[in-house]
């Protein structure tokens, strides 16, 4: 409909929710784009205050102290391996629970989800999930960046739904006839057949993983086991610069605003992976949301 | 009991489940019932590869979720890790009674309450008014856009947002700070003063995550039939009228539900936000339940196991509590709840 067509009412309505919509966008994209500019710009600059929405005074300051400054590498590396392992242990288990709650046939199906969901309702809390991990003598260990969190059952949730919506009764009949077992039928059937829920899966725990820095901090005291979103809070928070770590000769007396500009970079470094994949695999994050509206 | 076990050993089994097959296909009123139990050991067995395949995913609930249910019981005794949980003192209701008798008590109630409050009054309606909006956008590639970019905050750690704060709101080079200043408001530092915390934290959220929580909204929206719409324009209804009666009651059972879950966690506030932009000077209002009880019983020196978790009780409890309420309200007020 041509807005000059429009009445009072409607014209006042869609100027207001425009507006509010623009003034949104812009407030979403503002530290953005502030914090992209201020990694690429000189030390100085930042220092003064001048940066605003465009790099001033260009400069890979930020991006070369980050590329020696290995804390924040060794994060990487180690994030990045808990990020595969773990969401690879997260689907794995994610599957196994969510395919037999799908099936109607499953006895004591009922009884499963309310074990299953009674956990997302009440927890016995972070002293004794702590004295756990610690008995488990799981602590400065890989596996208690894994084991811990191994499954969401929201996702489990969302899982057998998809599953029961996706995979028809007649399917399991037919493949029944032949001989074929549950199991063969879930790996054969049904996992080919459920890819985006699988992509969704996949995704929400890596992203879990990536950001994940709570259970790092507190099981995790050993250096070399830390992921980076430790190493990001040393820097970013608590202003901590490692004590091994010399800055360029060039900067001994600015060592001040080089370690804001590095705050800077390592919150583009940091983020990008996350950001760069994520336009393209935006349908699937939204498809996850959508089944996790669903009523199971 | 024999002639069971002997039923399972063998290809017996197999015969059966054939004539049963065959009985239930031809069950008639005059034939006679087959025993339940007997049914169902055979529908167990005849899953059996379901079970074991929900092995794992239960022994990982079990030694995860409900091991540290059991070790909760510990809020109700003197814990001793020589005597383990089981072995340690009851002591009944002491701990709760000093958490409550404790001087700080009220205000890391009401500070808690105060955030929740803060992001269910703040928090919660930008995504429905945002999906309303962007609903109005006839612009596709506009919508698209705008909808990619208020998705993408939510991505980002919380530490990274923490420390994005802590450099935007910088009093003398934070881009927000100077920001403010072209507009006559002085530089605060607005991570270091107490009456900034609710405001700060709660805005930083509604920035992160007003797009993401929008998407639910904008699914209901999608569903909505067009030709609902057409037919009200020809009626002569205004934009206004037709988001308010029809737009309104298609989220209206997505709204129900996200609120009863809020609510419901309504003490949950967002411990590691709050946890990493705590600092001594804003002590006095992020302060929260879940904070304290880190630092009882984790940080602390000299830890105290059984106090620290009789916190986090009374604060699960007080959650289960509000979310069984809310849901069976909801229930009988708009038939939309969680179960």
């Amino acid at each position: 409909m041509r807005f000059g067509s429009l009445s009072k009412g409607d014209k006042v309505y869609t100027v207001v929710s425009n507006t509010l919509l623009f003034f949104l966008l812009l407030v979403t994209l503002y530290p953005l784009l502030n914090v992209l500019s201020s990694s690429f710009s000189d030390p100085k600059a930042i220092g003064a205050g001048r940066v605003a929405i465009f790099p001033v005074d260009f400069s890979l300051d930020g991006y070369r102290e980050l590329s020696r400054y290995t804390p924040i590498w060794v994060g990487y590396k180690n994030s990045i391996m808990y990020t595969i392992v773990g969401t690879f242990v997260n689907v794995t288990l994610t599957i196994m629970a969510a395919y037999p709650l799908s099936r109607k046939d499953f006895r004591g199906r009922g009884l499963f989800i309310v074990f299953f969901a009674f956990t997302m309702y009440f927890s016995g809390g972070m002293i004794p999930s702590y004295m756990l991990i610690r008995n488990l003598n799981l602590f400065n260990n890989f596996w208690v960046m894994v084991l811990p969190g191994a499954l969401s059952v929201y996702n489990v949730i969302i899982t057998r739904t998809y599953f029961q919506s996706n995979i028809p009764d007649s399917f399991l009949e037919a493949a029944r006839l032949d001989g074929c077992t549950d199991v063969k039928f879930l790996t054969q059937v049904a996992i080919p057949l459920s890819t985006p829920i699988i992509a969704v899966n996949f995704l929400f725990y890596a992203v879990g993983h990536w950001n994940a820095f709570f259970d790092a901090m507190l099981y995790l005291s050993d250096t070399k086991m830390k992921p980076l979103q430790v190493v990001l809070r040393d820097i970013l928070i608590e202003s901590r610069i490692s004590a091994d770590f010399n800055f360029d000769s060039k900067y001994a007396e600015a060592k001040q605003s080089i370690a804001e500009i590095l705050k800077y970079s390592t919150i583009v470094a940091s983020t990008l992976p996350v950001m760069l994949m994520y336009p393209f695999v935006q349908k699937y994050f939204i498809k996850g949301i959508m089944l996790g509206g669903l009523k199971g | 009991m024999q002639r069971l076990s002997r039923a399972f050993s063998n290809k017996v089994l197999t015969k059966m489940k054939g004539m049963i097959g065959v009985m239930k296909f031809h069950a008639g009123p005059g034939l006679p019932k087959k025993s339940k139990l007997r049914q169902l050991l055979l529908d167990v067995d005849r899953g059996r590869q379901l079970y074991l395949l929900m092995m794992l995913p239960v022994a990982y609930i079990l030694i995860f979720k409900y091991q540290p249910m059991y070790g909760a019981l510990i809020a109700f005794k003197d814990f001793d890790p020589t005597a383990g949980i089981w072995g340690s003192t009851w002591v009944g209701l002491k701990h709760f009674v000093r958490f409550i008798e404790q001087p700080k008590f009220f205000q890391m109630v009401s500070n808690t309450l105060m955030l929740a409050l803060w992001d269910s009054i703040i928090g919660f309606p930008v995504p429905i008014l945002l999906a309303l909006a962007l609903n109005n956008v006839a612009h596709k590639k506009y919508k698209s856009f705008v909808q990619t970019v208020t998705y993408a905050p939510h991505f980002i750690s919380t530490v990274v947002i923490v420390g994005m704060l802590t450099q935007l709101l910088h009093p003398r080079m934070g881009a927000l700070n100077l920001l403010f200043q072209h507009f006559g408001v002085p530089a605060v530092s607005y991570l270091g003063k107490a009456g900034y915390f609710r405001p700060v934290y709660t805005l930083s959220g509604v920035w992160q995550n007003a797009g993401w929580g929008s998407i639910i909204y904008l699914a209901a929206l999608s569903s909505v039939d067009v030709e609902l719409h057409q037919a009200a324009q020809i009626d002569g209804a205004s934009i206004v009228q037709r988001t308010r009666h029809i737009d309104l009651p298609a989220i209206m059972p997505s709204i129900i539900i996200l609120l009863i879950l809020r609510i419901g966690s309504l003490m949950n506030v967002g411990f590691e936000k709050v946890f990493l932009m705590q600092n001594q000077l804003n002590l006095t209002t992020s302060e929260v339940i879940s904070t304290y009880v880190y630092k009882m019983g984790i940080m602390s020196q000299f830890p105290d196991y059984s106090y620290a978790t009789a916190i986090g009780l009374f604060n699960s409890v007080v959650n289960v509590v509000l979310l069984v309420i809310v849901n069976t309200t909801a229930k009988k007020a708009s038939e939309t709840s969680l179960w």
